[in-house]
């Protein structure tokens, strides 16, 4: 469960940007974020994912307390616990497919051949199986898109957070990559957050939150 | 494409990525400078000694030369009588030993009457109250300013030199004007020398000055009828270039050093363009999308390596003059190698090689830039914007058909002999080998990197994973780690070998107790056959083995060689390379004097002794590491038949059994009357001669350092310039959870590994350069044989300190990289 308690947060020239945000997610749970641009969507996920620092509040997850978690620490944290999507896909182009899928297995100190097999039943799920020894630069944008959901899933992570997973996709096929996310994070029963501009990315949540300045609110 | 343009869109650009230019600019400026700095070094002293020599010519069109010992001063008389010549002067020439000090010190004995015709700078001018004609009188002696200055005496002093062991005194009665600065020398009247040092009827030589209208050419043609065996005629100039060219192979040799410096620096630039090239892919291709050609494209690139290589040429041939006045203060004008007494070199500007090494500079950087230029340009401009692109560029293609052809072209090159005395083709071998080792950088990276499977952390799975599948970053990276290692490794065999031979040479060669000399044998002390005598007898002495020196013209048109007259005990006594039991008379040459002369074991050999030509057979050669230019032993017996002469140079002492070395020594000295003898220790000796033969090979040392320094230099550009590029790959790994101290790790084992397999190959490469220059270059260079030696714990120690500065190096180029926010790296498309 992840559970976000009135985080605060201001720029760095001290003007608040978002304050009072609580969030509490149950496992299996897509929530969708939107908001303005500048609102703090990809802040906000980046304070939960331990990358930046909070002005406030309290944030846990399976009941441990990360605001105080040293950087390394968490770190350590987000290897296990954590599953990433970005928008420019940022798959390794020196790492064949089975390779950038496995690296999350590789940090968690897993054995190369266990790791290769997990990636390549991870690809597999995502309808690559046939290509794990390919290189990035074969792959088209929505292809790459898939591996980089299979990185993000490969290790079991509690939570999946994706800034903008499909920004680089036509609307086609960023239909069928996120219905590809979300339904992976449910059969695992982990948590995703997607910060998203899309109403068709929104949509595939369970719920959609708004960012404001003053917090997280149901979005109509 | 218009130069204003060129220059901001590519030229403008090394600006922005300042530390690689430095560096770049940097290692081209040490190379360039090292290379001039050896140049004007050896020019410089070679001028100065070339002036030196020509000073004592004078105005002569010809000289008559012959053996150390000199020759019958019959010859002046009938060289005199020539109408071929106009004037002519005959010349004793002594290296007398000082008594009461260290050193000789050059006198010329001469005709008043005659020099002037021939050699004026040589005359002498009495001081007032003297006498003019006081150069005439059998005790004096004119001293050059320099002497003056040197052995600190002035008119009215007396000088104190060695005759044998008879001292002999001359009162210094005036100077000689003409001498140039820093020239050292006195001058007295040739029968006051031939008297005082026992030469009377003996010249060493005679300057002519032939008549109007009679060439050199005639003269030397027919004047030889009239010159006994072993003396022959020559020209200032051809004894200036006599006595050079025992330098010559030491200069080329050490020019070549620098060459693969700046080779290293090229390398530098090629890394630093590459990486310029890489990072800017998207750049080129927008450019070519606006319409720039491709050649243009290769131009500009060109422009930017050339750039670099003109400031580092500017900035080094600055540097040379300081490096080279700084050589002349610290180890002298020969580099410590021995081989030119030059008295007061200058390190003066020179237009020509200055401006040479110049455009060296901004060929190599140009050149360094040609490949990334030609990569750049062949890359399709859609391809070059797409994401991902740049691993493409440092896939590198194994090479193995290029290699081997090299090995095979480099194995043909070391058969080839020497071309004009120079190894030329060996020197187009070590290229071949360093070009080949170059080209299998990407095989042996990607075997390498094996090395990381050992351990199942991610890091070093990324990094084996990175290397394996782009090992032309390694390439990158490391080419200069490549050539820097090859040669120092070269050199470290090289030298181990050489010093573990000279060694083993010297125990061979100095066998005796303890050595007995009155001075140097080119100086005037000797040892009389009477003291020899003494010697011989005394109760504390088993045996004695005497030594005599002369030199001989065996080879024509080339400088004395050194004949050593010794038991040789049918070649026992010598450290053969090879022989032949013969009958007859027989000589034992050294390597150097077999290869100028072509001969081998069994074939006959004539060499001019006393005036007239004898034949020997030759009975073997032997290994010599003392005279370059060639010496050949004759059995003493034979010499004193021939020649008459009895006296000895060297007295080799052998103690009976049981006499301690204080006792043997006092007692030789109160045999000999207490004649200003020097004993020598041959563990001293040696102990000497290897201090010196270090001392030779440190200015070598430090231009590896340079070298091995450049080469780290490739690393840190690469990896402060790829760590920069590699912001994005290094943002999702801490995303990932990666510690941002171990992408240092991570940025560390790469850099490890890339200088592990840069000195994998290098060492490799190292050992076949090492036999190229063992058995190639400094056999035709310098004719010296050498048995290997390779110091293992020296090259593992090297080795390993170079792959843990390099890891650091990586880590610490890194540091940016690290530092930066990874939330901002992946925001950033690649």
């Amino acid at each position: 469960m992840l559970e976000v308690v009135d985080l605060a947060k201001s720029h760095v020239a001290g003007r608040p940007l978002f304050a009072g945000v609580c969030l509490r997610m149950m496992p299996g749970e897509v929530v969708a974020i939107v908001g303005e641009s500048g609102s703090g969507k990809s802040t906000l996920l980046n304070c939960v994912a331990g990358l930046e620092s909070v002005d406030a509040g309290e944030l846990r997850l399976d009941g441990i307390g990360l605001i105080t978690l040293d950087e390394d620490a968490f770190a350590r944290l987000r290897r296990e616990k954590y599953g990433f999507v970005f928008q420019a896909f940022h798959v390794l182009p020196h790492l064949t497919l089975a390779q950038n899928v496995a690296l999350p297995l590789w940090l968690l100190g897993q054995s190369e051949r266990a790791a290769d097999a997990s990636a390549r039943a991870m690809l597999g799920r995502v309808g690559l199986a046939e290509r794990a020894g390919d290189w990035p630069r074969n792959l088209s944008g929505g292809e790459l898109q898939r591996v980089a959901i299979a990185r993000a899933l490969v290790h079991g992570p509690r939570l999946v957070l994706a800034d903008e997973p499909t920004g680089n996709l036509d609307p086609e096929l960023a239909g069928g990559v996120l219905d590809l996310m979300c339904e992976r994070v449910r059969v695992a029963g982990a948590m995703a957050i997607i910060v998203t501009h899309s109403a068709q990315a929104a949509s595939r949540a369970d719920r959609v939150l708004r960012l404001t300045r003053d917090g997280l609110a149901g979005a109509a | 494409m218009k130069l204003g343009v060129a220059l901001r869109v590519f030229v403008a650009s090394l600006a922005r990525r300042r530390l690689a230019t430095v560096l770049s600019v940097l290692a081209i400026a040490l190379g360039v400078a090292l290379g001039l700095a050896v140049n004007i070094i050896h020019a410089s002293a070679l001028d100065e000694f070339g002036r030196g020599m020509r000073l004592l010519a004078g105005e002569s069109d010809l000289q008559a030369v012959g053996p150390r010992g000199g020759f019958d001063d019959a010859v002046y008389v009938r060289l005199a009588q020539a109408p071929e010549v106009e004037q002519v002067s005959p010349v004793l020439e002594i290296e007398a030993r000082l008594v009461g000090r260290e050193g000789s010190l050059r006198l010329y004995g001469i005709d008043v009457f005659r020099v002037a015709g021939t050699t004026p700078r040589l005359l002498p001018r009495s001081d007032e109250d003297t006498g003019r004609l006081a150069i005439l009188e059998p005790d004096r002696v004119f001293l050059s300013a320099a002497a003056r200055a040197t052995l600190g005496l002035e008119t009215g002093d007396v000088l104190q030199v060695l005759s044998g062991l008879e001292q002999r005194r001359f009162i210094v009665s005036g100077g000689v004007p003409a001498a140039g600065r820093g020239e050292a020398f006195g001058v007295l009247d040739i029968a006051a020398a031939q008297d005082g040092f026992g030469r009377v009827g003996t010249l060493t030589r005679v300057d002519l000055r032939l008549a109007p209208g009679v060439s050199v050419a005639a003269a030397r043609e027919r004047l030889s009828a009239l010159l006994p065996a072993g003396v022959e005629l020559i020209t200032p100039d051809e004894g200036v270039d006599q006595a050079a060219g025992l330098s010559r192979a030491y200069r080329v040799n050490m020019s070549m050093l620098a060459a693969i410096a700046l080779l290293t620096g090229g390398f530098l630039v090629f890394s630093a363009q590459w990486l310029a090239v890489v990072r800017r892919r998207a750049l080129f291709a927008f450019l070519r999308a606006l319409g720039m050609t491709r050649g243009e494209l290769v131009r500009g690139l060109v422009l930017e390596g050339a750039v670099v290589g003109l400031v580092g040429g500017v900035i080094g041939v600055g540097l040379a003059h300081v490096f080279a006045a700084a050589a002349f203060a610290l180890v002298g004008a020969d580099l410590g190698a021995g081989l030119l007494s030059a008295s007061e070199p200058q390190a003066s500007f020179r237009v020509l090689p200055a401006t040479l090494h110049l455009a060296l500079g901004i060929v190599i950087g140009a050149f360094g830039a040609w490949l990334p230029a030609r990569e750049a340009a062949r890359r399709a401009p859609a391809r070059a914007l797409r994401a991902g692109d740049e691993v493409e560029a440092w896939r590198g293609r194994p090479r193995s058909g290029p290699a081997a052809i090299c090995v095979v072209l480099a194995v043909a090159a070391c058969f080839v002999p020497p071309i004009a005395g120079l190894p030329l083709a060996g020197y187009a071998a070590v290229a071949l080998v360093l070009a080949a080792v170059v080209l299998v950088l990407p095989t042996v990276v990607a075997l390498v990197a094996r090395v990381l499977s050992i351990s199942s952390d991610a890091v070093a799975r990324l990094a084996r994973s990175r290397l394996s599948a782009a090992p032309g970053q390694a390439v990158v990276a490391g080419a200069g780690v490549v050539a820097s290692v090859a040669l120092a490794v070269a050199m470290a065999v090289m030298v181990s070998s050489f010093r573990v031979s000279l060694d083993d040479w010297l125990l061979r060669v100095l066998p005796a107790d303890v050595y007995v000399r009155a001075s140097p044998s080119a100086q005037s002390g000797f040892l009389p056959s009477a003291a020899v005598g003494r010697v011989a007898s005394l109760a504390q002495v088993a045996s004695v083995t005497s030594l005599r020196y002369d030199t001989v013209r065996a080879d024509d048109g080339g400088p004395p060689m050194t004949l050593i007259a010794r038991p040789a005990e049918n070649g026992a006594a010598l450290p053969l390379v090879a022989q032949m039991n013969v009958d007859g008379s027989t000589v034992w040459l050294s390597e150097a004097a077999a290869d100028l002369l072509g001969v081998a074991p069994g074939e006959r050999v004539t060499l001019p002794l006393a005036g007239s030509a004898h034949e020997f057979t030759v009975g073997g050669v032997w290994r010599d590491y003392a005279r370059q230019h060639g010496a050949i032993v004759i059995e003493l017996e034979e010499w004193r038949r021939i020649t008459g002469d009895e006296r000895t140079n060297d007295l080799g002492v052998q103690f009976a059994p049981g006499v301690a070395a204080d006792e043997g020594r006092a007692a030789i000295l109160a045999a000999l009357h207490g004649a200003p003898v020097e004993l020598s220790d041959p563990a001293r000796i040696r102990a000497t001669s290897l201090e010196i033969f270090d001392r030779t090979f440190l200015v070598t040392w430090l231009m590896e350092a340079v070298a091995v320094a450049i080469g780290l230099f490739g690393i840190v550009t690469t990896f402060a310039a790829l760590s920069l590029s590699r912001a994005a790959e290094f943002g999702v790994l801490r995303h990932l959870g990666l510690e941002r101290r171990r992408i240092g790790s991570l940025l560390a084992a790469e850099g490890g590994v890339t200088a592990l397999a840069g000195v994998t190959a290098g060492v490799a490469g190292g050992f076949a350069i090492a036999a190229i220059l063992i058995y190639v270059i400094n056999r035709q260079s310098f004719h010296w044989s050498m048995d290997p030696a390779v110091p293992w714990a020296m090259i593992g120690a090297f080795a390993l300190a170079l792959v843990v500065l390099a890891a650091l190096a990586a880590r610490l180029a890194g540091a940016r990289a690290m530092r930066r926010d990874a939330v901002l790296a992946v925001k950033e498309d690649w």
